[in-house]
This record gives C-alpha cells, sequence and structure tokens, in this order.
C-alpha cells in the first residue's frame, strides 16, 4: 500500500542523485526568468564559458521593473532601462524564448506561467522570485530561488535541494459572503505566523480549498511563502484539469490523455503521513486586513490590533516597532481607518477573476474622494480579457486608473510607489516596511476588500456592502 | 581569491530585531544593478540613513554606533524573510561580514547565503540571548566560529554550542568549491536522466 504524499510523489521522480550526507540533486521541469534576479546568472555563465544547458526548458519575461503606463514607450529611468535591455540581450544570446515589453504574452511570471498552460501538474518550477510557490496550486513542486541558483538551473537544469519536511493545512467548511481566498491564506498566516511553515513544503487540503477556483488556489499558494514555506501546494484535480486543457502550451490529443492520467495519480495518499498538521474551520475566517509590518500579523476586519498584554515580552521589541511605523496604537479598532491608496495587483491578486470581482462590486459606484485607485492587470492577456469584457470601463467609471502590466507597487522597484506616510490597501503580498515606498503604510487585504476600500475611502467589513 | 572560509574569531553587531525581511536587508528599488557588487553601501539603507541621505546616518541603528563593529552579525528570530533576492546575502558579504548568527533563518536566505560563503548559523534562542547580553556588557567581546568543528563559543566566557550545517556544504565552505562546480561534473549523469524519462 502507497502511503506517499503529493509531494513525494513529484520530488521522487525528479531526483537525479541523492548526495551523501547533503542535499538532493533535483531535476527541474521549466525555468521562468525575469530582469531582476537572472543579469548576475547569466554573466557567472559567461564568465564560466557555458551555454544555456536546456535553453527550451526557460521562459522569460520582463515584470519587475517595467512602468505601468506607456509601455510603448523607451523607459525613462536608465538603470531599469539597462536591467530590461540586458534580459533581452541574454535572451537573444543563449536562445532564449522571451516574452518582453510590447510581446502580447507579457505580464508578471507567475500569472503568465499559468495563463499560457507552461504550469502543469507533477512538474518541479524554479524561479528567481519568492513568489515562485504560485505554480504549486496546480499540483506542482515550485521553489523561489536566488541567483547562484538560477545560474546553477540555467548550466544544468537541476538545483542542489535538501528535501523539506512536510506539513498539511486543512480548511474544511464554507466560507462566508464576501470572504475569499485571500482571506484565507493571511488568517492561516495571522494564526500561524510568518515563520509558521519554515522548512516545510505545504499541501493545502480540505473541502473549503478544493471549492476554490484556480486563481483562488493561486492567491493561497503564492503566499505560502509568507508562512516561511519552501513551496505550496494543492493536489490537481477536475478544476486543475480544466483550466489548463486548452491553453497555448497545454498537452494536446493522445499526449493530453497520457498526462491526465498521470495527473490523475497526484494526491496524497490516504495512510501518507506529515511532518505536522493543522486544521481549520472555513466558518472562523472573516474578511481579514493586516495591522502590521509582516504578513502574520493580520486581523479579521472587526478586530483590533493586539494589546500589548497580548504579546509574547520576546515579541514586543519587534511588534511595537512595527505599530509604530503604521502609525497604529494596540489595542486600536482598524474598522474605518482612513485609506489613502488601494492597489489592486501583484502576483497574488491579479488575475481576471480578481478583476471580475472589483469591478462586479465597483459598478455603478464611485471611488471615495481623495483616495487613488490603481488596478495593474497581472499580464497583457488579462488586459485584454479586462478590456473584452468592459471591465476597463466600469473601473474608469468608478474614477480607478487601469494600468498596464507588471509588479507596479507591489515593491515598488518602479515608479509606482506610495508616498510616505499614506496608507495603502493592497492586495499584494508583503507589508513590510518600505514595500510599496520609503515609509509606505500597507494593509494586505482581498480584492474585494480593497474595492470596498476604494469606494468608502476608509477600511470596511465588505460583508456588509455585497 | 579563495572564497574558502572556515575560522571567524570577531566582534559582532547585534541587532535584536525578529522577522528581519529581505526588504530591509537591500530595499527593492537597489536590486537595478546587473553586476554582484556594490550592495554593501545599501545594507539596510532604510533603517540606517534619515530622508534616504547617506549624509544623514540614524544615530540609534547599530550599524551607525561606532561602538560595534566586527564580521559578525547577530540576529533575532527568522531572519531573512520575504523575497529571494540573492542581493541581500550580497549586501551582507560586501559590508564586510561572514557570518550572521539567528535562532532561525529563513529557508531562501539560508542557501543563499551558503551559496555566498556568509555562513548562517543557527543556534538556540537561549544561547542568541546570551550573545546579546554579552555584547550589551562588552561592545568588544569576541564570538568564535568554526565551520569544521560546527561550533560558536562566546570567547568571554567560553560558553559553547554546536550548530547543523550539512556534510557536502561544511566541504564548500572549508575547501571553497560552488554548487554549481559540482553539477557541472554531473552533466552526462543528468543528460542519462532525461533521456530515460522519456
Amino acid at each position: 500500500m502507497s502511503n506517499k504524499t503529493l509531494f513525494d510523489k513529484i520530488w521522487d521522480t525528479h531526483v537525479v542523485k541523492k548526495i551523501q550526507d547533503g542535499p538532493s540533486v533535483l531535476y527541474i521541469d521549466r525555468h521562468f526568468i525575469h530582469e531582476v534576479t537572472s543579469p548576475q546568472a547569466f554573466k557567472g555563465l559567461e564568465k564560466r564559458g557555458l551555454p544555456v544547458f536546456r535553453p527550451k526548458q526557460v521562459v522569460a519575461t520582463a515584470d519587475h521593473n517595467v512602468p505601468t503606463l506607456h509601455q510603448e514607450l523607451p523607459i525613462k529611468e536608465e538603470l531599469s532601462r539597462i536591467q530590461v535591455q540586458t534580459l533581452k540581450d541574454n535572451c537573444a544570446k543563449f536562445g532564449i524564448e522571451l516574452y518582453g515589453l510590447g510581446h502580447p504574452f507579457q505580464g508578471i511570471v507567475h500569472v503568465i506561467g499559468p495563463e499560457l498552460g507552461v504550469t502543469q501538474p507533477g512538474c518541479t518550477y524554479v524561479c528567481g522570485d519568492s513568489h515562485t510557490s504560485t505554480h504549486g496550486a496546480f499540483g506542482s513542486i515550485a521553489f523561489g530561488i536566488g541567483t547562484s541558483e538560477v545560474e546553477m538551473v540555467l548550466a544544468t537544469q537541476c538545483l542542489l535541494q535538501s528535501k523539506p519536511k512536510l506539513m498539511r493545512i486543512n480548511v474544511d467548511g464554507t466560507l462566508g459572503k464576501g470572504v475569499t481566498s485571500k482571506d484565507i491564506v493571511l488568517y492561516i498566516l495571522s494564526q500561524i505566523s510568518a515563520s509558521g511553515a519554515t522548512g516545510y513544503a505545504v499541501e493545502f487540503a480540505g473541502s473549503a480549498i478544493r471549492a476554490l477556483s484556480m486563481e483562488a488556489r493561486m492567491t493561497i499558494c503564492n503566499m505560502s511563502i509568507e508562512m516561511g514555506a519552501r513551496c505550496g501546494m494543492i493536489a490537481p484535480d477536475e478544476t486543475t484539469f480544466t483550466y489548463v486543457k486548452g491553453r497555448k502550451f497545454a498537452p494536446q490529443g493522445a499526449e493530453w490523455d497520457k498526462k491526465l492520467a498521470e495527473w490523475k495519480t497526484l494526491f496524497s495518499d490516504e495512510d501518507a503521513v506529515f511532518d505536522k498538521e493543522y486544521n481549520f474551520k472555513a466558518e472562523d475566517i472573516e474578511p481579514m486586513i493586516t495591522y502590521g509590518t509582516n504578513p502574520g500579523m493580520g486581523i479579521g476586519v472587526t478586530g483590533h490590533v493586539p494589546e500589548l498584554s497580548e504579546i509574547k515580552s520576546g515579541d514586543l521589541p519587534a511588534f511595537e516597532k512595527s505599530i509604530q511605523y503604521m502609525g497604529l496604537a494596540a489595542g486600536e479598532h482598524i474598522l474605518g481607518h482612513p485609506v489613502d491608496y488601494v492597489f489592486i495587483g501583484s502576483c497574488t491578486n491579479s488575475r481576471i477573476e480578481d478583476l471580475r470581482q472589483v469591478a462586479a462590486f465597483v459598478k455603478g459606484k464611485q471611488k471615495a474622494e481623495g483616495v487613488t485607485c490603481w488596478v495593474v492587470p497581472g499580464s497583457k492577456q488579462v488586459e485584454a480579457q479586462a478590456k473584452e469584457e468592459g471591465i476597463d470601463k466600469i473601473l474608469e467609471a468608478a474614477g480607478f486608473q487601469l494600468r498596464q502590466p507588471g509588479c507596479s507597487a507591489c515593491l515598488g522597484m518602479n515608479e509606482d510607489k506610495i508616498p510616505a506616510g499614506k496608507y495603502c490597501i493592497s492586495t499584494s503580498n508583503r507589508n513590510f516596511e518600505g514595500r510599496q515606498g520609503p515609509n509606505a503604510r500597507t494593509m494586505l487585504a482581498s480584492p474585494l476588500m480593497a474595492a470596498a476600500a476604494a469606494v468608502t475611502g476608509k477600511v470596511c467589513d465588505v460583508r456588509e456592502l455585497v | 581569491m579563495s572564497k574558502a572560509i572556515n575560522h571567524i574569531k570577531s566582534t559582532v553587531v547585534p541587532l535584536n530585531l525578529e522577522n528581519i525581511d529581505t526588504d530591509q536587508i537591500i530595499p527593492a528599488r537597489f536590486l537595478k544593478a546587473t553586476s554582484r557588487e556594490g550592495f554593501g553601501e545599501n545594507l539596510f539603507r532604510d533603517w540606517r540613513f534619515e530622508n534616504n541621505d547617506p549624509d544623514q546616518p540614524k544615530k540609534d541603528f547599530v550599524l551607525n554606533n561606532p561602538i560595534y563593529a566586527g564580521k559578525i552579525l547577530v540576529a533575532a528570530k527568522n531572519f531573512g524573510c520575504g523575497s529571494s533576492r540573492e542581493h541581500a546575502a550580497w549586501a551582507i558579504k560586501d559590508y564586510g561580514f561572514d557570518v550572521v548568527v539567528s535562532s532561525f533563518f529563513a529557508d531562501i536566505f539560508k542557501n543563499n547565503a551558503l551559496n555566498n560563503f556568509l555562513v548562517p548559523v543557527t543556534v538556540s534562542e537561549g544561547f542568541l540571548q546570551k550573545i546579546f547580553e554579552q555584547v550589551e556588557k562588552d561592545p568588544k567581546s569576541e564570538i568564535s566560529v568554526s565551520v569544521e568543528d560546527q561550533t560558536i563559543t562566546i570567547e568571554a566566557t567560553g560558553e559553547k554550542e554546536s550548530f547543523d550545517i550539512n556534510h557536502y556544504k561544511k566541504d564548500c565552505l572549508i575547501n571553497g568549491f560552488d554548487d554549481i562546480d559540482y553539477l557541472l561534473n554531473m552533466r552526462e549523469e543528468i543528460g542519462a536522466f532525461e533521456q530515460a524519462r522519456g
């Protein structure tokens, strides 16, 4: 009787060799690269006089550093322009397919992989970006890696990795009205903390997870890194297969049938044992919002910032620094807190389903005065789809600005920065100090909560408005 | 120059904060370079300087306090969480650190550190507190780390703890070997693996 976990099944078929008292040599099926974490890796290859080992297994795009307005014009900022050009030069030189600026497939790397059908169950993926965990939503192993590792994978299509411990997080039950997958993952983070899954590969399971769409599952796996997880994953099922089928790089014909049969074996066996297991109830989850400077510092929207007495003494310095940065007080309620910016975008929540939710909510409404609202689609394809569905018109009529695809204000590498001291309700993944710009104050929430804040100008309970 | 690293004895820079993420270590706006050099000057940029101005050091930040210096950075738990940017490890190494001590490291940061011969030493919460206390008492206190023996010692008191590192990585650090050297020697085996999978 087999007692393998989903992770084991994929890991075992990708180990080229296990080094004694060391890591394993893991074969990587697909490698995504972008402009920020690849230039030094290509330089390393050049220094060693090496080619890219399997250029057809590498997919490149420009996302972190691109402007989200006037992408048809040369990039104004010199360093950004050089970095994007360097990617172009490297891809040409090493024979790698690039979906760069102006290409109809360009977009955030973790949005385009799935939407092009590059991301499939049972495979291994890496990218020089921590949110590579997103691809695990398809029942694959997907690791965020550093630039030295990018170089390794370019040179050998392999990565040295120690096998992580295994964790399963079960969420059962039915989500309430106005509660979404973003709230599930922020809730889990609030319960197990920003380091609760460090050292683990996490499988998300349970009836509430099974009921989610692929977009919603991606949001959860995307933020598994915020718990410290090495990767996040969800066993593939009919929802997964339906999503993948027919996409540009999805298997076709007889190949599809063969793959599908394989994919159907990808689940954790009944007797599979995990090193750690958590159980949560969907009914306990409220719309969530963060008050602090790591994604584990979240509360239900009707809750309050913890009192000092609720914080362990060792954690006090970091807690106090955090709420001081946010301009909040211990014990304060967050409901009704004024908002200056709303950012809807990032590899966490910039897919067509996110934009549809926002559009459905704001249709016929107006953004509150004084609030700046940016909607940044995850890819050119999402942008095109949004226009086809008239979402652009709805957003514009409501006073939102629909920009062009890229990572944008999630990390403020381009000019999309939140000004110092301003509060931004953001659908992105990190509320770290200065993440969205020096001294910017980020509150993470779902696209619905962000849309509600845009319309009311303050943190509000979206359940009262839907 | 050999990258090999084995025995380090130095005063330390204490940074007693939890969950120090890589956005603090090196903010995203400094990731636009296409080379690995020079990130040290922007290490902890926004904790180090007022108004993003290198001429306005924040007096209360430890890197600006002349009492503290050395090759060993000591920080509280979950160091290096967040983004996978290797620039964080580059910045710490480029600034002059060879060792980071914490009770808990984020996984990707730990790998990045090892790949840059920056030794991540994981100690118990109790030992970490002892280091902080010792350095508070005497900022000139030295700590020594031996990769070979897998030990960390507070010199003033002789208190010692051992730390984990796998045999393979230890070899790499002591001898200055890269993972990439190892993998390059395996390309034939990798090709055969691909063939076998079909």
